[in-house]
């Protein structure tokens, strides 16, 4: 780890050179923020990279550093866990654009001395991608035995097996699709929408002010976390429930539980995570089309794919729904490589991947033990 | 490996060629499928209704897509496999007929084993009891049994007749799982046989003999 130094419990690496990007832009010393778990063989060949979604970090499977909550995938990674930690070396980065020390528009630009902010260079989901392949080079992994990540992680996941196929020997794609839909689209909209109409957002230049957009930031969540969650997850969790009271407040306070938990999630958000971030990460996962960036049929994307795939939806996803899963296991059906697909019966919608699911579990720890046989290793 | 295979599967097993591309529709827990892989390295795939059975399949590190043969098949390439086999599964489809004109679309060979209808037992427990047979193969009462599409080893090979396919093999397997072949003995087979299993082909094409 020549370039990688510890600091605080926290780990990061600076790429040797500089990062080009989908959009033509490219970026100079990247640094890249993140944890591992486990052990690596000393052949290399139990190394897996874990994608976070949207608004997660590295931080998958220990204390966050800012919530002190244990990680975000701590029930599926550990030792014993679906994703061993006994058996696999595991690496989660924080995704470039990120705000949890990875190179990202809140991070000071080294060319100014200051937070980039707009300043940043829109990216993609493959510019994210091309980092952390970048990153492992650092680590001196060559070939990893998976790649595993949920929605937006999941699409790291499909790009993984798209511009690295011989580099990635098994991927699990969970509650995630080969295109951001219009719909999907329509709702980071509407969260970006808020966030530029918070008046302290000050143009995404609010790093050395007081007051940050919190409330744009806030709304944002709020309304993501609608879509997060099924109709019937709602209904069981809050029903018409009111919060603290029995009878309505007339008036325009929280009365309905279900308006307390948002609004709790949306303030608890803002002190984690970085409004620009919010904007930069969304508009990557917006322009998220994989056979549409190759200008060929998705099938052909994964043509002579060596990689083994499992996917995995859930039946109330309505953000990524099951029809989404099928697309790809259709694609790649057509061109034989090898997939399996599993919808499991969940009715806590798009959350789902990271609750307790225990077919979930089931599915990926029975993938990944069944793949290690035909894993060769770096 | 050595797992013990269903008698049905074994004679299917025997049908398929080493090193050949095989898709398993309904293939369960996945036995057939890891004892081709095992036994003659075919590079299988499966397609499971059930959810509990798509994760036993990968967890023995099998490729298993969950679904349904009576609407996913049209996703599957023309000329995708050497093999399909649907065994046990035909007469609970929805539309038999579609579902094996998909399977000779898709594949060069099709395997397809069904509880035969025509087995003296069901004939008798019409003409004598004047009802439905419920048998060690056909279990379940008319109202839950899956199966809603019952034909005879005479049927079905009216049916691959109108469908033009070629069968290569056909066997009958009777209550002790002693197999017989079907050529030369039709009528036999149709009141002794409680399974037929049936390699097809499709019509048409010379060169479509099994590997």
């Amino acid at each position: 780890m020549n370039d990688a130094a510890k600091h605080s419990g926290q780990l990061f690496l600076d790429l040797p050179g500089p990062l080009q990007l989908d959009s033509g832009a490219s970026l100079d010393r990247v640094r890249i923020a993140y944890q591992t778990y486990g052990t690596l063989k000393s052949d290399k060949s139990n190394a897996v990279l874990i994608c976070h979604a949207l608004t997660g970090d590295q931080h998958v499977a220990s204390e966050h550093p800012v919530t002190g909550k244990a990680g975000w995938w701590s029930n599926m990674v550990g030792p014993g866990l679906p994703i061993d930690t006994d058996r696999y070396f595991v690496i989660c980065q924080n995704v470039l654009g990120g705000c949890q020390g990875t190179t990202g528009p809140s991070e000071i630009n080294p060319e100014t001395g200051l937070p980039f902010g707009l300043d940043f260079p829109v990216i993609t989901i493959a510019d994210m991608v091309r980092a952390q392949a970048a990153a492992l080079e650092v680590l001196g992994i060559e070939k990893l035995f998976a790649v595993i990540g949920g929605s937006m992680g999941g699409m790291q996941v499909l790009e993984w097996a798209a511009s690295y196929p011989e580099r990635v020997h098994a991927v699990v794609p969970i509650a995630t699709a080969a295109r951001h839909t219009a719909q999907n689209i329509a709702f980071h909209e509407v969260g970006r929408q808020a966030i530029k109409a918070d008046p302290n957002w000050a143009a995404g230049n609010y790093y050395a002010k007081k007051e940050k957009p919190t409330n744009g930031l806030a709304v944002a969540r709020m309304t993501a976390h609608i879509t997060y969650l099924s109709e019937q997850a709602l209904q069981d969790k809050f029903g018409r429930n009111f919060q603290d009271r029995d009878v309505a407040s007339f008036s325009f306070e929280a009365d309905f539980q279900v308006e307390s938990y948002l609004r709790h999630q949306g303030i608890t958000f803002v002190d984690r995570f970085d409004a620009n971030a919010y904007l930069y990460i969304t508009r990557a996962m917006d322009y998220f089309d994989l056979a549409r960036d190759r200008g060929c049929p998705l099938a052909e994307v994964f043509q002579n794919t060596p990689v083994r795939f499992c996917l995995v939806s859930f039946t109330s996803d309505w953000l990524f729904p099951t029809t989404q899963a099928k697309e790809l296991v259709r694609a790649l059906n057509a061109v034989a490589a090898h997939v399996s697909f599993v919808e499991i019966e969940s009715s806590r919608g798009h959350d789902a991947f990271l609750l307790d699911e225990p077919e979930m579990f089931d599915t990926v720890r029975g993938f990944l033990r069944g793949a290690e046989p035909a894993f060769k290793g770096a | 490996m050595t797992e013990t295979l269903r008698p049905d599967l074994k004679v299917i097993a025997d049908f398929i060629a080493p090193d050949a591309r095989l898709l398993d529709i309904g293939c369960g827990d996945g036995s057939l499928l890891a004892y081709l892989r095992d036994a003659a390295n075919v590079d299988g795939r499966g397609m499971e209704l059930s959810q509990s059975g798509v994760n036993a399949c990968v967890a023995k590190g099998l490729t298993v897509v969950q679904g349904d043969a009576d609407l996913d098949l049209k996703d599957y390439p023309t000329d995708a496999f050497d093999y399909v086999v649907l065994s046990q599964t035909l007469q609970a489809t929805r539309n038999p007929k579609e579902v094996l004109q998909q399977l000779l679309r898709i594949s060069h060979h099709v395997v397809v084993s069904f509880p035969n209808f025509g087995n003296w037992k069901v004939r008798l427990a019409l003409l004598f009891k004047g009802r439905m047979p419920v048998t060690k193969s056909l279990d379940q009462p008319w109202y839950s049994t899956p199966n809603i599409h019952f034909c005879t080893i005479r049927d079905f090979m009216d049916l691959c007749n109108e469908l033009n396919a070629q069968i290569e093999q056909s066997v009958s397997l009777n209550a002790a799982a002693h197999v017989r072949q079907i050529n030369g003995s039709l009528a036999h087979a149709n009141w002794i046989g409680e399974q037929a299993i049936f390699l097809l082909s499709r019509g048409g094409s010379s060169n479509a003999q099994p590997r």
